[in-house]
């Protein structure tokens, strides 16, 4: 369509969930809406286009960045990774099914931002204290859960981890 | 630890939510994540006045933007007679302005173009010219003679909505005369908004081929929104399809009609293609609705032993520029006259006045049961002014005046009848399991080091489950709700209700009443709510209503397929139907327990195997009209300590001992209360709409509106009591706003306590270390 002139859009290419993709994208098109609309990934979320709500969190780098503060265009030939990559051959990451087995989300809608940033919480940290926990995830903003049960789901996730370490 | 699905005689068992392996994968499907073929996007332009005359709006420029399809006025819907929209309040309320605007971020224009960049372009280019007006932003100022006129639409020529009481005013004049102490308090409950972390949002996708609308939606209440969009469009109401899909977090929010969605229709149906309306934070926190901004005085006339005599309460509310409130339809002021909360009042009278002001329109009960949070903040909050006043413990003083176990079916003296309860119980479940007596000990020596340590109390009772078809209503629409259950061949069952879960669990919590109804477990029953054209009627998820609606239609919907399995099970075992006994799992033959047949059995036979003359199948709906509201209570004691130095109130401990009658699911009420709490907890310290004198917004995004972080929410303790409603048909009663509703009064309680050495009775929430610190220096706390 019209508004997709070459001269106002970027090829972008990503290696997403360890795929290879590639979209247009104008300049100023946010990585949320990338992955979202362009990958047809919406597992990531948007709550509030201002970086509060950590809805959008994905690793870029296998950092943890709210994907609506960045810019679809810097993320050309990085890695990213998403939600939808932490299940591997349908077993759940053991944070997913913490969460599920504590009951560590209700509406969902902050969940895959909040696993993302407990992804990378745990490849750094471990044995995070829930102290440390609750610092890492305080740029996740939950409005069901009041955080206990992410908490506990968190710490589990990082006993079974240990117990498992091919699983990280 | 949390049970598997497959769990027999589920029943008040944690089981494992049947909705998370979807939504931990990402898997979800929210509003903003369905994409059709062709779908343009709305972005809406918005006044930046509080209160201003619209002189004259240009288009030209906006059009000119790459991909812009079309831009709506309120003068085109003027020519629709669509300007205006009812508002569940029996006001109305703007679509898009057309004179004036009477709140700041009001929708004036709506652009639809190719792609959600193009709509914000073009919007940013739309020249309107306002010629600004004096606002009124506090509604006493609203209410004084000369004050300037908002709604120029009104006969009625001044700001005030209206009045509504309950009680006996004279009555209650002439005890707190005779009452020989008088406690008189001035309690505020600020603007706040629920801000789920999903905003609101919806595709219109009218095919103009079929005539079919297919309206999905962010909706709590989806087929009551389908009725007032074929009352307010005029399309027949079965070629209205509404999809309320996988909902992140509702809280009240998503219970009204707002101004996008009619938008967004209009904009469908006339271009033939979806049209998508997402919400951006800041129009979510500043345009739809908000709640509270409630502004209360209250006096208890007490013997002098704390016995409480007469409650009298006056209430100004502001609802901004419209009454928007989401209440039914005879309470202008929801339940409020829940606020003689669990105390024995002899007489009580309560008024509360609605107001216009140029601020955004609601109010929507916020996690809450319809003005209940307010109630039980103002009764827990000047209960606790009396208990100072008579240098009474605060658990004595609620010892004193708790309605008493052997008087419940209880006659509330402001015209509302308490199922049961066991409030002291309550009460002393919770000082246990904190060791009071040993809490007190520490503080009194913490304050002899110089230590500002506060214990608070709120011991509530909620009023939730709207509720009897002879009281409640929405628009004329009873409130009832319904479930239609199908049992499969295979004994599998498909459980549809008229409600819609936001994340309280229900795809669980009712396949659990279900299950047990029927001897089947979690895993075999699957809920779908949110659809219109395949649930039954019903009114919704809010007012933790669902469970003694819906949950109700559910065990009942249950029984009806149980009578019918029972003559196919009397086929089946080959004895009468009065010789089959239903044992909690099976059907047995009486007195031959080993002769059983199961669910399963029972409903292939009602597909290949019938007793004569039977009608094929194994299906039943029921819709639940409750015979009476249920009461939940609670107990929650909060300790709080002070910093001299910044004011910031640290919560040390909190335990929430709540009586919601029958558990269906321990692991998913404690959630609920989890997340209660914390809202509690932001509502008492964090969370506020303020606005400037000249109606500016000062908080219309997540930098400014401060809702709880991990860092900053507190570690939360339960308990239980269990006192079942003797109405419901599981005893159940509902839990979702108990926390909510219970918890601030039990913060501030505790921050009074803190200070009450030093002559405070009162402070002003939200408690920002900022005000408590001023409060600190007014009394010499601080330097």
């Amino acid at each position: 369509m019209e508004s997709r002139k070459d001269d106002t859009h970027r090829m972008v290419t990503v290696t997403i969930n360890g795929e290879m993709r590639q979209g247009l994208a104008e300049p100023r098109k946010l990585l949320a809406y990338f992955i979202r609309e362009t990958l047809g990934l919406t597992g990531t979320h948007v709550g509030c286009d201002t970086t509060s709500c950590g809805a959008c969190t994905v690793l870029l780098d296998n950092e943890p960045v709210k994907s609506c503060t960045v810019l679809a265009v810097q993320a050309d030939h990085h890695q990213i990774d998403t939600v939808e990559g932490l299940e591997t051959d349908n077993v759940l990451h053991p944070l997913q099914q913490a969460f599920w087995d504590n009951h560590g989300l209700q509406c969902g809608f902050c969940t895959p931002g909040m696993l993302m940033t407990s992804v990378a919480l745990l490849q750094k940290n471990p044995h995070p204290s829930e102290s440390e926990i609750r610092h890492a995830i305080s740029g996740n903003l939950c409005r069901c859960t009041g955080y206990v049960n992410i908490v506990k789901a968190i710490t589990d996730a990082s006993h079974k981890m240990q117990q498992e370490p091919a699983e990280v | 630890m949390a049970m598997e699905a497959t769990e027999t005689r589920p029943l008040g068992k944690s089981i494992k939510r049947k909705e998370d392996p979807r939504l931990v994968r990402g898997q979800g499907r929210y509003l903003d994540d369905i994409m059709l073929p062709g779908m343009l996007y709305m972005a809406l332009a918005r006044s930046p006045y509080a209160h201003a005359r619209i002189k004259g709006i240009r288009l030209d420029q906006a059009y000119q933007v790459l991909g812009v399809k079309a831009i709506l006025t309120g003068a085109d819907l003027e020519k629709m007679n669509l300007s205006w929209m009812p508002t569940l309040a029996g006001d109305r309320q703007m679509v898009l302005a057309t004179g004036k605007v009477l709140f700041q971020y009001q929708e004036v224009a709506a652009v639809v173009a190719e792609t959600r960049a193009a709509a914000e372009d073009a919007v940013q280019l739309i020249e309107v010219d306002y010629e600004p007006l004096t606002p009124v932003v506090d509604p006493f100022v609203a209410l004084k003679a000369g004050a300037p006129l908002l709604r120029e639409d009104r006969a009625q020529k001044d700001n005030h909505i209206f009045h509504w009481e309950v009680g006996d005013r004279k009555a209650t004049d002439d005890a707190l005369a005779s009452s020989p102490v008088v406690v008189k308090e001035f309690i505020r409950m600020p603007r706040v908004h629920p801000a789920p972390v999903e905003p609101c949002g919806c595709i219109a996708d009218y095919q103009k081929s079929t005539g079919k609308l297919t309206w999905y939606v962010t909706s709590q209440a989806p087929h009551a929104h389908r009725t007032v969009l074929a009352l307010v469009s005029g399309l027949p109401e079965h070629m209205i399809h509404v999809i309320s899909p996988d909902i992140g977090g509702g809280f009240g929010n998503k219970v009204p009609v707002y101004p996008g969605y009619v938008c967004s229709v209009v904009m469908s149906l006339q271009l033939g293609r979806p049209v998508k309306w997402v919400e951006t934070r800041t129009e979510n926190i500043a345009t739809t609705n908000f709640a509270r901004d409630y502004h209360m005085t209250a006096e208890i006339g007490a013997t002098p032993d704390g016995v409480v005599m007469a409650l009298k309460v006056a209430t100004i509310a502001d609802h901004g520029a419209f009454d928007a409130a989401a209440d039914p339809s005879k309470f202008p002021a929801g339940l409020f006259s829940i606020v003689t909360g669990s105390y024995d009042f002899p007489v009580a009278f309560a008024e509360v006045d609605g107001v216009y002001t140029n601020k955004a329109p609601g109010g929507v009960a916020y996690r809450c049961s319809f003005r209940v949070t307010e109630a039980s903040y103002l009764i827990e909050r000047v209960i606790n002014t009396l208990a100072l006043r008579l240098n009474l413990d605060p658990a004595e003083i609620r010892r004193r005046n708790f309605i008493r176990p052997e008087q419940f079916p209880y006659q509330s003296p402001l015209g509302w009848t308490y199922d049961s309860g066991n409030y002291r119980a309550t009460l002393n479940e919770a000082l246990n399991l904190l060791d009071y007596e040993q809490m007190r000990k520490q503080q009194a020596e913490r304050r002899a080091h110089g230590e500002l340590v506060g214990i608070g109390l709120s011991t509530f009772t909620e009023i939730v489950g709207a509720g009897p078809s002879n009281t409640f209503d929405i628009l004329g629409i009873k409130m009832f709700d319904s479930c239609e259950i199908r049992i499969h061949p295979t004994g599998k069952a498909i459980a549809r209700l008229g409600t819609r879960h936001q994340g309280q669990g229900h795809e669980t919590t009712f396949a659990q009443v279900i299950a047990d109804e029927l001897g089947l477990t979690t895993a075999d029953v699957l809920i779908e709510e949110g659809d219109t054209d395949t649930a039954p009627y019903g009114l919704g998820t809010y007012a933790s209503r669902s469970t003694p609606t819906a949950g109700g239609a559910a065990a009942l919907a249950a029984r009806r397929i149980r009578q019918k399995a029972t003559q196919i099970a009397a086929h089946l075992l080959e004895v009468a139907p009065e010789d089959v006994e239903w044992n909690g799992e099976k059907f047995a033959a009486k007195g031959l327990q080993s002769r059983a047949v199961g669910m399963s059995e029972v409903a292939l036979a009602a597909y290949t195997n019938l007793p004569e003359g039977m009608e094929p199948g194994l299906e039943a709906t029921y819709y639940y009209d409750p015979p009476n509201l249920t009461f939940p209570n609670g107990a929650y004691v909060a300790m709080v300590s002070i910093d001299r130095g910044t004011g910031e109130v640290k919560v040390e401990r909190f335990i929430a001992v709540d009586d919601c009658g029958t558990v269906i699911n321990p692991m998913v009420v404690d959630g609920q209360v989890h997340g209660g709490l914390t809202e509690g907890f932001g509502i008492a310290f964090m969370q506020e709409i303020a606005y400037d004198e000249d109606g500016n917004n000062l908080a219309p995004n997540f930098m400014e509106y401060l809702v709880p972080t991990a860092v900053e929410a507190p570690h939360w303790e339960t308990g239980r009591t269990v006192t079942p409603s003797p109405h419901h048909p599981i005893g159940a009663k509902g839990v979702g706003e108990s926390p909510n509703v219970g918890s601030p009064a039990a913060f501030v309680n505790a921050v009074v306590d803190a200070l009450s050495p030093y002559g405070v009775t009162n402070v002003e929430i939200p408690l920002f270390p900022w005000k408590v610190w001023n409060v600190l220096k007014e009394h010499g706390l601080t330097e």
